[in-house]
């Protein structure tokens, strides 16, 4: 006895033969298919081994529901996990594997665990692997789980994603949706339709349906459907999308669409589409038209290859031509499955039984039904399955408890229909329990949603069968490998809500989500426990409704396009000079200036040298700036300020701290007063657009009165920085419209002019203990200014300086750098700012600083260290004291070795450290030990005559 | 996803914006005259309401403008959205009763 | 309570399975306890726990409005973990990890505590420097943990791509050995179990809607769907939802609710043997036993009792995933989740007395409430036995928020926690 594909009918291209294979082995199907139908059509029935007992599995299902046909496809980089075989549209030289099996579904080695089910049930690992210790068995329980393997190559596909807008958004196009979508398009709404199918048409396309009073079968549904899309494309904007899978309903009517745009060609999909798109759709008003799910009966050995939905057995026959055997017996409790019968005799197989649950069946099916010659056994159940491993015979059990043998190869199944619910569930609705149609459908909508169709309500009549008693394990996951008696058990041992069956059980929890399982289960659970199944409760769905990669969600947010870097006005010149390029607070600048052959430290210590004897150039442009201007901007600042700001002269700059409220300091940096009420605030690069930001919010929301504008300014100029002994002959070289000598522009004011005669402002302002200049001007201008310096300055050794080196100069000075020498914990008078507090004006963060823990004596404070015995001062080491012998007392927050100083030079964070001045710290690094001696912060000119100079 | 009427640009997806926290908040002044149990609930404690929460909100990557949200914060619905200066709409004001 | 062993499950096997007991009890409250526990979480069945076995206090109701562990025992990312900053927080975590490590074998439950490590993986040199502040900090508190190699890490996760021109190159990482994943349901089951079986009432869909008090203003008792309850104390472990419940106790609390999303993938065979956390894009996952690879990142940050996320932090974590461990590009998401963090401040926990005497108070785990469970159960615990804060506890007390004395792991290290 056989599956096989018919000679005529379905909606296969009989004229496209495809090759494709199966665990190894050559077969072939039609355009047309799915893999799944083209196995069956190969009488392939056994397409499967389940997750825990590896139990041979045949096709369940023919959609999205199928439990048990996962899928290995492609090869290499292109290799997928888990598809189910229902899904994947066939193509030439497809290749697939099931998953968790080897070396093929037929013959599985890890069958031999069979004979351990009766231990292995719900939660049994609970209850052992204690001892000695679960370490042991795990690896093994690992290996053991898992499905299919992700590739071990990079994903090279492409992933967009798209944003779309409507009026209406339907899901699902059987009758009902594409009904719905026509009459909205009509109605002048912007619609857009989605199907997850390759064709539109839903259940059309192999069931008759009644649509608006007429009887749609075969030809008059394919017309209908395609007048139906007709009317849609007249319709002017209509979107359909087919391949497309509503995932997600997220908040206020975001609906999220999975497209497989080529996953249906293979390795033949044309370059320039992306595999997949992930829609975000935003609608005022999404219908849901998706549908049912068939649910299976539970009975002893219903998960044998050859058990089938009944809609599946139909589906196989119409849409694909494929019957799924010879022999059939149908098991039912409804009468939807009677067409199950019909059809399958229709298509030349034999039709053993139709075994009815129900002790009266609705008379005209039951006419009918014996009109064609079917042995109808009323009142009667499957009990029991044999076949090795697809099924043969089975044994049924009538009301008056005589069995029964019939042998067949097909058993179509079937418990009723649960409406396709979870995009309802998901967009926060409620289920009900509907104790006569006895299925869950959606409650009130709770978003702008109305569900349609069978996906609102399934209307056959349907008499409660839940579980059949008898030997042999009754499925109800059968991904899961959950059976009835597992139920039972989590019943007993007091795992009774649906969500501790659920995790206790592990229903439903497996890639088909339940959906063939839940409403089975959680209906079992309530006989067990007494209660109706509203009050045993339905898991909210989640998304999404289907598996969905990971690829697909990310989009095309991948390298740079997954937090975009960016780069300075001088980026080329740079990359073109020896510069490594690393990531400093998002912006791509030269750690240093390799010259050929040159060990990184060395290049920062020769970087750093030039700027102490000649003089060294750094490109500065990330560092923020904003102008801040207005009536009230001088009060602003003061307030914004931690140290006052409005007593300073025009044309002078004065270094700030900025706190949050919780007293922290959260950035420095110099302001300038341009005019009476305009200001240049320079911020960190860190902090360029979090202050402005911040500022913007005490001004909009704390401060509204204020008559302030804040404009960032910070990518519009460049800063090059010149600094060194030789700063100022050179920029007189460069050439400077207003006068440089030390008294006539003196550190900490600026001037606007013009330097080589391009417009700029030069700061005086120094980060490296020399004579500095911060020349800002327009990035546009940045390149020739920066060439002439390196052009003029040749000569008298002027380099280029990365920002290793800068560091090491800083350090050096004991200039503080914002999270590095201070974190979220670090207040004003850790760093010597305690004068802060004399300020009687109110500031931002002013009243923590008086805080009892601000107040506190052994807060972290910055202190200068240095070696002691020649150790190295690396940053992060931590150190304590004497009289201490665990724990930290305090951390090297920034240390460099010196070539100017001939040794390391270090800052630290160290507990009460102002009061501790001379004393020997013990430092710890890993296993050894280093010492080091609390100094004064800078260890560079500490008179700053060469800062002056 | 959320969908935030920004009063002066229009309906606009969440990832353009950023929540600030409670909205409505009186800062202690002056700051000589606050205690520290005071000026402690003015840094930390925030209204959590299980229900209707008067929050700030930023149009970051827009306009910039800050603008208040009353939000159900178990259904994510959007009650009302006014301007920093507005005060809270009646409606909203006996929904939170 | 019988047993859990290899013999009884082999016996129950040959025998149908018949023979397991109920893993907890359901009675009926009882008019009075002498300890009142609100929330059936983990912290609180813990509590429950250790008041009747260490403290020898039985007469204990746990009060759960939904079902046990249905928080955010069962909503998270079951990382278990001590690598912290501040020598407050590494001993009052490794307590925990120390717990855990002796936990199934305590509770006679599985909750397959697995030390894979837990490894963070970093991406700049200011993350490399941070990266030997924390571990220095750690070796001194006690905290087992070293620095890796670029070549190290790959070695851990060579799904990762650690190439030089990656959007985030690997320098380095570090990684604590004990670390590891925990079955987090287990966890409460477990609990819920031995504190059954000592005695302790498990009292499911019982709501608290009010509190009962004395002249004086103590608490003396709960209100519920199920009845009034008396109680010589209360204490509360039910994090999102503490300020509802402070609330009717009649004080605040500096706690804000946020929905934290996770994800999980299709069971996969094994492909990465540890946790990972990157520094730079607050990505971590971990493989599960059944397969999943189980993801999580940041907070929706607004105000959430949801129990679910939105799209622009899926996407953003999903895209972390889809950069930095290319090969999962066609691995499948199956599920995503939500749990109600509660969030203060400085992220560590609030544990001791609250402003109504009598009840005390376990909450503000923020994002890292699993790995806290039995800690946080014990030092609940003791505090309502002894009527003292555990020394460990001591440092978390409400009134941190007043001084200033936090505890801001995050603050201190540059990463969220």
């Amino acid at each position: 006895m056989s599956a096989g594909r018919l000679y005529s009918g379905g909606r296969i291209d009989r004229e496209q033969p495809l090759a494709f294979s199966f665990d190894g082995r050559d077969y072939i199907g039609y355009a047309g298919d799915t893999l799944a139908s083209a196995l069956l059509a190969n009488d392939v029935r056994v397409v499967g081994r389940s997750f825990k007992y590896h139990r041979p599995r045949g096709l369940l299902a023919a959609g999205v529901e199928e439990p048990n046909a996962l899928m290995q496809v492609g090869e290499g980089a292109a290799s997928e996990a888990n598809l189910r075989a229902t899904e994947v549209e066939l193509y030439a030289g497809l290749t697939a594997r099931a998953v968790n099996c080897w070396p093929s579904a037929r013959f599985d080695v890890g069958a031999v665990l069979r004979p351990l089910e009766r231990f292995l049930t719900a939660g049994f690992y609970y209850k052992t692997f204690m001892w000695p210790d679960w370490h042991l068995f795990e690896r093994y329980i690992r290996k053991a789980a898992g499905l299919g393997r992700p590739s071990t190559e990079a994903d090279t596909s492409r992933y967009e994603t798209r944003y779309a807008h409507c009026d209406v958004l339907i899901v699902g196009s059987g009758p009902a949706g594409l009904a719905a979508a026509v009459a909205a398009a009509a109605d002048g709404q912007r619609v857009i339709l989605c199907e997850q199918d390759p064709q539109l048409g839903g259940r059309l396309r192999w069931d008759p349906c009644v649509v608006n009073g007429q009887s749609l079968d075969g030809a008059t549904a394919a017309a209908w459907i395609d007048a139906q899309v007709a009317a849609l494309a007249a319709a002017g904007d209509a979107i359909v999308a087919t391949r497309t899978t509503a995932v997600g309903y997220f908040d206020h009517n975001a609906v999220t669409l999975v497209e497989r745009v080529t996953d249906h060609l293979g390795p033949q999909a044309p370059a320039h589409l992306p595999r997949q798109r992930l829609w975000q759709v935003r609608a005022g008003k999404v219908v849901l038209a998706s549908g049912a799910i068939e649910r299976p009966l539970v009975f002893p050995g219903n998960d044998r290859p050859g058990v089938m939905l009944a809609t599946a057995v139909r589906r196989y026959l119409h849409e694909f031509a494929v019957r799924a055997g010879e022999r059939l017996v149908v098991f039912t409790n409804n009468d939807d499955a009677y067409a199950t019968a019909h059809a399958f005799q229709a298509a030349g197989g034999a039709v053993v039984a139709v075994i009815d649950s129900r002790a009266a069946p609705t008379a005209t099916v039951l006419q009918a039904a014996r009109a064609a010659g079917f042995a109808v056994v009323t009142g009667a159940v499957v009990c029991g399955t044999s076949g090795r491993p697809v099924l043969s015979s089975l044994r049924v059990r009538d009301a008056a408890g005589n069995t029964t043998f019939f042998n067949c190869d097909v058993l179509a199944m079937s418990g009723g229909h649960s409406p396709t619910v979870h995009l309802f569930s998901q967009s926060g609705g409620r289920l009900v329990w509907d104790d006569t149609r006895l299925q869950f459908r959606p409650g009130d909508s709770v978003q702008a949603e109305v569900s349609i169709g069978d996906a609102a309500s399934v209307d056959t009549p349907v008499a409660a069968l839940w579980n059949v008693e008898g030997r042999g394990k009754a499925f109800v996951d059968f991904q899961h490998d959950v059976s009835a008696t597992d139920i039972a058990l989590a019943a007993r041992e007091s795992f009774r809500s649906v969500e501790h069956l659920k995790r206790y059980t592990t229903l439903g929890m497996a890639p088909d989500q339940g959906k063939t399982s839940n409403v089975n289960a959680l209906v079992r659970m309530g006989e067990l426990t007494g209660r109706m199944p509203g009050d045993v409760g339905t898991t909210r769905y989640r998304f999404p409704f289907t598996p969905v990669s990971v690829g697909a969600i990310g989009g095309r947010q991948r390298g740079e396009l997954f937090r975009p870097l960016r780069r300075m006005p001088l980026h080329d010149w740079h990359a073109t000079h020896g510069a490594v390029l690393e990531e400093y607070g998002g912006w791509m600048r030269p750690a240093y200036y390799l010259q050929p052959g040159e060990h990184p430290h060395a290049a920062e210590q020769r970087e750093a040298l030039a700027v102490r004897t000649a003089a060294g150039l750094f490109d500065g442009s990330p560092l923020g700036k904003i102008e801040v201007s207005g009536p009230d901007a001088a009060v602003f600042l003061d307030r914004f300020y931690a140290n006052t700001v409005s007593t300073l002269a025009i044309g002078r700059l004065r270094y700030g701290l900025m706190l949050n409220e919780l007293g922290v300091i959260i950035d420095d940096g110099v302001v300038a007063r341009l005019a009476d009420d305009r200001f240049l605030v320079a911020t960190t690069t860190g902090g360029a657009a979090r202050i402005a930001g911040l500022m913007e919010e005490w001004l909009q929301c704390e401060w509204t009165t204020f008559r302030v504008l804040v404009a960032p300014l910070t990518t519009s100029i460049a800063v090059i920085t010149l600094t060194g002994p030789k700063a100022r002959s050179l920029l007189q070289t460069v050439g400077v419209d207003f006068p440089v000598g030390a008294t006539e522009f003196p550190h900490m004011s600026f001037r606007e002019g013009h330097v080589g005669g391009i417009p700029a402002l030069v700061c005086r302002v120094s980060f490296t203990g020399e004579v500095s200049y911060e020349i800002n001007v327009a990035n546009s201008a940045v390149r020739g200014l920066w060439e002439r310096f390196m052009a003029v300055g040749a000569a008298d050794g002027l380099m280029p300086v990365g920002i290793e080196a800068w560091m090491l100069l800083r350090t050096e000075k004991g200039y503080l750098h914002i999270g590095a020498d201070t974190d979220g914990t670090t207040a004003p008078q850790d760093i010597g700012w305690g004068h802060v507090l004399k300020r009687e004006v109110d500031f931002i963060g002013r009243r923590s600083l008086t805080r009892t823990a601000n107040l506190a004596t052994d807060r972290y404070q910055l202190v200068g260290l240095e070696p002691v015995d020649g150790a190295e001062l690396r940053p992060g080491r931590h150190l304590r004291g004497d009289a201490v012998t665990s724990g930290s007392e305090g951390y090297i927050t920034s240390g460099i070795y010196s070539a100017a100083l001939g040794r390391w030079v270090g800052m630290a964070m160290v507990r009460g450290g102002y009061a501790r001045s001379g004393e020997v710290l013990n430092g710890v690094s890993g296993s050894s030990t280093f010492k080091a001696r609390i100094a004064p912060l800078c260890s560079y000119d500490p008179a700053g005559d060469r800062l002056r100079g | 996803m959320l969908l935030l009427h920004c009063p002066w640009c229009g309906p606009r997806d969440e990832p353009e914006f950023v929540c600030g926290g409670q909205s409505h908040m009186v800062r202690p002044e002056p700051w000589h005259a606050v205690d520290e149990a005071t000026w402690g609930h003015y840094l930390f404690t925030r209204d959590n309401p299980k229900g209707v929460h008067l929050e700030r909100w930023h149009h970051a990557h827009g306009c910039r403008q800050w603008f208040n949200v009353a939000r159900h914060t178990v259904t994510h619905e959007i009650l009302a959205i006014y301007r920093m200066d507005e005060p809270v709409p009646n409606a909203v004001a006996g929904a939170r009763a | 309570m019988k047993r859990y062993n290899a013999w009884n499950l082999l016996w129950q096997g040959l025998t149908g399975h018949r023979g397991w007991e109920p893993a907890w009890r359901s009675p009926a409250p009882k008019p009075r306890y002498d300890v009142i526990i609100i929330g059936g979480g983990g912290h609180g069945l813990a509590c429950a726990y250790y008041l009747a076995k260490v403290h020898g206090i039985t007469n204990v109701a746990v009060l759960e409005r939904g079902w046990l562990g249905g928080g955010n025992t069962g909503r998270n990312t079951t990382i278990v973990r001590s690598n912290y900053y501040y020598p407050q927080s590494a001993a009052l975590y490794d307590f925990s990890l120390r717990l855990f490590e002796g936990l199934s074998k305590e509770l006679n439950y599985n909750v397959m505590f697995s030390q894979r490590g837990v490894m963070n993986v970093l991406h700049t040199r200011h993350d490399m420097e941070a990266g030997q502040r924390w571990v220095g900090a750690m070796n001194l508190n006690g905290i087992d943990a070293f620095m890796l190699t670029t070549e190290q890490v790959k070695q851990r996760i060579p799904l990762l791509n650690t190439a030089k021109d990656a959007r985030y190159p690997v320098l380095g990482g570090f990684v604590q050995p004990r670390g590891g994943t925990a079955r987090h349901d287990a966890v409460a089951w477990g609990y819920a179990r031995a504190a059954s079986a000592l005695g302790v009432d498990v009292l499911q869909n019982c709501e608290v809607t009010g509190f009962k008090r004395s002249t004086e203003g103590r608490v003396i008792g709960v209100e519920t769907n199920l009845g009034t309850i008396g109680a010589d104390k209360v204490g509360m472990a039910v994090a999102g939802h503490s300020t509802v419940i402070a609330k009717l106790a009649g004080f605040r609390l500096p706690v804000s609710s946020y929905a934290l999303q996770a994800f999980v993938s299709e069971p996969l065979k094994p492909v990465m043997d540890t946790v990972m956390t990157s520094f730079a894009t607050g990505m971590y996952f971990s493989q599960s036993d059944k397969g999943g690879l189980v993801i999580g990142g940041g907070l929706d940050h607004y105000l959430s009792y949801a129990q679910r996320g939105n799209t622009p932090l899926l996407r953003h974590v999903i895209g972390a995933v889809a950069d930095q461990l290319p090969s999962l590009g066609r691995v499948h998401l199956l599920r995503h989740w939500a749990g109600i963090v509660d969030v203060v401040h400085d992220s560590s926990p609030i544990l001791g007395e609250t402003p109504m005497p009598g009840l005390y108070i376990n909450c503000g785990w923020g994002t890292g409430g699993f790995k806290g469970i039995p800690v946080g159960g014990w030092m609940l615990a003791h505090h309502i036995a002894t009527g003292r804060a555990h020394d460990i506890a001591a440092p978390f007390a409400l009134s941190r928020f007043s001084s200033g004395a936090l505890i801001d792991e995050a603050a201190a290290s540059g990463i969220a926690h």
